[in-house]
């Protein structure tokens, strides 16, 4: 019988991984492990992890990588591919490591134009650390530092990593996709996919930010995150390619 | 060997390249600032990557990334900013990964002032970050001492995966003094293997994934243990000193870097006048030799006296520790840029043996 799915070889076999239930880390992880797949770069890639929940992705992708510090994954990224141009070297980040502790990190490696890609997991929460504020936070959304919702006036609003990077000289593509849908992750895998060519072909800097749940945080089941991700977070975060050097 | 007339933080800069250092990031702050601009003109010379990153920060971070690769590399900075990479610092270690940092210090606490100054002793000697780690701390008096051990800096980060800091005051970075340069080494970047814990805490040979977070708590412990051990065989081997006319001293100074340049020029003046006064310098300030103040014989050396750049002094803290008791001490600081001469330092030595 012909094959016509299988697991992609750059997972670890033996395990699941040990995301919560309906955690869509898991499918982002596994999203990257099939393009590494179809690239071919299994045994060339650096994966530079954050620390929040995303690191625990490269206990199931087979592939070299750091786990670098908070936030810093960028900067840790631009030391790697500038001494070994050779690997594909990407980071994957939250949106606390990336948008709050590691803002100034991730501008200056998009400023310079630095030739790896970015994959931003937006889960309008700090996971790790048990559902606090993120920057991405939506205006009302509880969490455990913000138990009467967010409020604009002195937690601020949240903060579009997208619509900021796009606005930089420097990079060469820029597209929010969504973990929600079938629809939906197969267009998160072609930006995959295609920020990691921009990389193999040497086009520069490349930021995919895939809008995520979190149910353990957001405090319901599983699937009530995906009306609240319709209707909530893709609301607030429009989907969309908002910089693309090639089609300008 | 070639020598030359150059600045302080230049001729390091060249050590760190003939040692085979091919990747900087730093981040400017005086009294420093001449090691990043020379290295962004020499760097791509010699095929090396030069970045000026956007904070000490990122600097160090990009730092932990080079080194993953198996490259030498090095950032330089001042007591500020070797605040702010104190996390970095820490998981250098933590990793096992090497790197060279050079301090070159200034005063403090706070942004304190940009004149010469030895203000980051105790950070630098106790191991600057959390989680109790330690670190080589070369400790040079002069240029050419500052340029060897720069070199020696870079086979003791490889020899053990560690940090390793070259520690200099604001006075060797800024002056010109005649060196020799050892000759280019080339290196080829070299993957060393790295405690990789993919599958839930069993080391896997065949991966790279580098943390200094690992997710199995024995195995977090076990490698606490094999660092540990890196640590105190350092501590066993790694000391340096020297002794200058201790062995009939009635007092003797401990001073290291400009400080102890200072002390060996009033030592002599002194001598000359019939006064028993000796040195123990401090070559590694960690580990510190300890040793040296042990065996001094307490019927002939009666006072200690310490020298710093420093206010408060601060490697009194290690002074104390070999002293253990037997000697009075004494303590001479000053700071921001105030340094004291020869004639300040024999007039007190001369004031404290009457
Ligand atoms: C310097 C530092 N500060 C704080 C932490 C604690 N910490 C660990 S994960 C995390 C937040 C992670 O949230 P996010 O980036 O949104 O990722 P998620 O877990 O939601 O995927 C924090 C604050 C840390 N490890 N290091």
């Amino acid at each position: 019988m012909e094959k016509i799915y299988e697991r992609p070889h750059s997972l670890i076999e033996e395990r699941g991984n040990s995301f919560c239930p309906g955690c869509m880390h898991g499918v982002a992880g596994k999203l990257i492990a099939e393009v590494l797949d179809e690239l071919g770069q299994q045994e060339n890639t650096v994966i530079v992890y954050p620390i929040g929940c995303g690191a625990m992705n490269g206990l199931f992708i087979e592939a070299d990588g750091i786990v670098a510090l908070h936030g810093r994954a960028p900067a840790t990224a631009t030391g790697i591919k500038r001494s070994a141009p050779e690997k594909l070297v990407f980071t994957y980040q939250g949106d606390g490591d990336l948008a709050s502790i590691g803002f100034a990190e991730i501008m200056h490696a998009a400023n310079r134009g630095e030739n790896f890609a970015v994959f931003f997991v937006n889960n309008s929460i700090y996971g790790m650390t048990g559902g606090q504020m993120a920057p991405t936070t939506l205006e009302g959304q509880k969490s455990t530092t913000t138990p009467m919702g967010r409020n604009i006036e002195t937690e601020g609003a949240p903060m579009h990593m997208c619509e900021l990077v796009s606005a930089l000289e420097r990079p060469v593509y820029v597209e929010r996709v969504a973990l929600d849908t079938p629809a939906h992750i197969n267009a998160a895998k072609k930006a995959i996919k295609k920020a990691l060519q921009n990389e193999l072909d040497c086009k520069g800097f490349s930021f995919v930010e895939l809008m995520s749940n979190c149910p353990t945080n957001w405090g319901c089941s599983v699937e009530e995150t995906l009306p609240f991700m319709k209707e909530k977070t893709l609301k607030e975060f429009p989907l969309g390619v908002y910089k693309d050097k090639e089609e300008a | 060997m070639e020598r030359k007339f150059m600045k302080g933080n230049e001729a390091l800069a060249e050590a760190a390249v003939r040692a085979g250092c091919r990747f900087f990031a730093g981040y400017p702050i005086t009294p420093q600032n001449e090691i990043p601009e020379y290295l962004s003109r020499r760097m791509p010379e010699v095929g090396g990557t030069f970045v000026q990153g956007e904070s000490e920060v990122a600097s160090i971070n990009m730092v932990i990334g080079s080194a993953y690769t198996g490259t030498r590399a090095m950032t330089s900075t001042s007591g500020p900013g070797l605040s702010l990479m104190c996390e970095g610092l820490s998981s250098l270690a933590g990793y096992g990964f090497p790197a060279v940092i050079m301090d070159v210090m200034r005063g403090g606490p706070g942004t304190g002032s940009i004149q010469a100054a030895q203000a980051d002793y105790l950070m630098l000697t106790r191991g600057p970050g959390h989680g109790g780690f330690k670190a080589l701390v070369y400790a040079p008096a002069d240029l050419q001492e500052a340029v060897d051990l720069t070199g020696k800096a870079f086979d003791k980060a490889w020899e053990y995966k560690n940090p390793v800091f070259v520690a200099m005051d604001g006075c060797i970075g800024s002056m010109m003094e005649v060196v020799e340069l050892p000759e280019t080494r080339s290196f080829e970047r070299e993957e060393f293997p790295i405690y990789s814990t993919t599958r839930f805490g069993q080391v896997d040979p065949k991966r790279r994934l580098s943390t200094s977070m690992i997710i199995s708590e024995p195995e977090q412990e076990k490698w606490n243990f094999i660092i540990a051990e890196k640590w105190a065989e350092m501590e066993r081997k790694e000391c340096m000193v020297e002794e200058y006319l201790t062995e009939d001293a009635e007092l003797v100074i401990v001073a290291y870097g400009t400080s102890a340049r200072i002390a060996k020029a009033a030592i002599d003046q002194l001598r000359e006048e019939g006064r028993r006064v000796g040195m123990i310098r401090p070559v590694t300030i960690w580990p510190f030799p300890y040793d040296s103040i042990r065996k001094l014989d307490s019927s002939v050396t009666k006072k200690l006296f310490c020298l710093e750049l420093s206010v408060p002094v601060q490697l009194i803290q290690d002074v104390q520790i070999g002293a253990e008791g037997r000697f009075e001490i004494e303590t001479y600081g000053r700071t921001a840029g105030q340094i004291y001469t020869t004639d300040d330092v024999t007039e007190k030595l001369r004031g404290m043996m009457k």
